[in-house]
């Protein structure tokens, strides 16, 4: 089977096939390595056995995600195991990353008690920084006061910004606040005009990463999975030549390449949600205590400098 | 009357709000707006359950002075806000409740604010 794509029917640089592949991988051990917005796909055996070259990048980092600390219900009673178990994976990768991304869910319920817990957990990570962008669920009650206090320092509005890193263009965006009824997660005017200034500067082919907590591509919109004004924001990233968007919230992994944007999502650390419209609700989904692991993971990203490209490899903490 | 109250009381009491919820919503079926007629009890009819990221009835009738309770069921946090911000609830874990009494006749959307999907109406006659 080709590791190229083979049909670009929709002309968003996924086919079917590559699509299926990369999808069947999901959970297990993915690796999709996007090089000039074309989708090569390995299965993480592969890369372990060192079948696949050029994998080391000129910058490592890692997406950890929906953590709720708190959450104690049937479908993980102990989200702070799990949380550790990550950071031990994270720990014990080959590459030291240079930063850890959590995009968003840190807690359950806003609460002071469970931000510490997962600040205390997180201190163990072998890394340089961690960088936060809130989930709704960070923004409780408060309207964001204890999160921003926490982990938004040197931020803008609702706590988006941007940084550099290895000739690389990191952005953070906000998409809880604000949110409207009947309506889906919301950047809002002032972050989007931020963001046009924050990117005008950018030479068109310094890679761009952009994080946030719930999806800025229409997953399942019934279900709440995208963002309202999200197509704005990515219009002021079509002319990059690499651009990358981790996104959290579903508590699973789901890629797709549409033009020069590849979109991730990541695992969560706590529980496991189900496939779009698989059940009534995107609610905890429960399942056999031995299969839980399996289905909660990182995400580890490499950037390979000239190449425009950037390896995703997602790993479950059976892994 | 009497001995239905009665009985209700007891069933509150011994098998727990859940049970009363799920009665309720049995008894009225998910679809539809309810209605609760002027000097009615109206105790029995304005629980509001939140389950599976649905508010249940969705659409809930009532006589002016009536107060409403909303339950949340779900494993995941959820709120009750107004639309024209007429009331607004701390996040409610699973079994909190919140109550709001409606003094005035009008149309009252509300949604949650974590789950935006999630919209409901009270009607107050």
């Amino acid at each position: 089977m080709s590791k190229y794509i083979e049909q670009n029917l929709d002309r968003d640089g996924v086919d079917r096939r590559g699509f299926l592949k990369c999808m069947a991988w999901a959970g297990t051990g993915t690796l999709c390595l996007l090089q000039g917005g074309v989708l090569k796909s390995f299965a993480l055996a592969d890369v372990l056995q060192q079948k696949v070259e050029h994998l080391t990048g000129d910058l490592s980092f890692v997406q950890i995600s929906d953590s709720h600390i708190g959450f104690n219900k049937a479908a993980n009673p102990d989200v702070t195991a799990t949380l550790r178990e990550a950071i031990a994976k994270v720990n014990a990768l080959a590459t030291r990353p240079s930063f850890v991304l959590h995009t968003g869910d840190l807690t359950q319920l806003s609460k002071a008690e469970e931000f510490d817990t997962l600040s205390e957990s997180l201190k163990a990570l072998k890394t340089d920084r961690i960088f936060y962008v809130p989930g709704e669920h960070d923004v409780l009650n408060d309207n964001g006061e204890m999160f921003h206090q926490r982990f938004g320092q040197d931020t803008q509005g609702d706590g988006w910004y941007s940084f550099d890193a290895q000739g690389a263009h990191f952005i953070g965006l906000v998409n809880v606040f604000n949110l409207k009824a009947g309506g889906l997660g919301s950047l809002g005017n002032e972050q989007l005009e931020w963001l046009k200034k924050d990117v005008a500067k950018l030479k068109s082919s310094t890679p761009i990463v952009v994080f946030a907590h719930i999806p800025l591509w229409a997953i399942y919109p019934q279900w709440g999975w995208g963002t309202d004004d999200s197509e704005q924001a990515l219009s002021y990233l079509k002319r990059f030549g690499s651009v990358t968007v981790l996104n959290g919230h579903i508590h699973q992994t789901m890629q797709k390449i549409e033009g020069n944007i590849a979109f991730h999502t990541a695992c969560s650390t706590a529980f496991p949600q189900p496939q779009p419209g698989h059940a009534e609700s995107p609610g905890p989904m429960k399942v056999p205590a031995d299969k839980l692991r399996g289905l909660l993971g990182i995400t580890e990203v490499n950037l390979i400098r000239g190449k425009h490209t950037l390896a995703v490899v997602d790993s479950t903490l059976q892994d | 009357m009497q001995d239905w109250k009665l009985k209700q009381r007891r069933t509150i009491r011994i098998i727990g709000t859940a049970a009363a919820v799920l009665s309720l919503i049995l008894a009225s079926g998910r679809l539809g707006p309810r209605t609760v007629a002027a000097g009615q009890d109206p105790s029995s009819t304005n629980v509001v359950a939140i389950d599976n990221f649905t508010f249940t009835p969705t659409e809930l009738a009532i006589p002016a002075g009536t107060q409403v309770t909303w339950i949340n069921k779900d494993d995941v946090p959820h709120t009750v806000v107004s639309v024209d911000h007429k009331f607004k609830s701390r996040a409610l874990d699973t079994d909190e409740k919140f109550s709001f009494v409606f003094q005035t006749p009008g149309k009252y959307q509300y949604f949650c604010s974590v789950h935006p999907m999630m919209i409901g109406m009270i009607i107050v006659k």
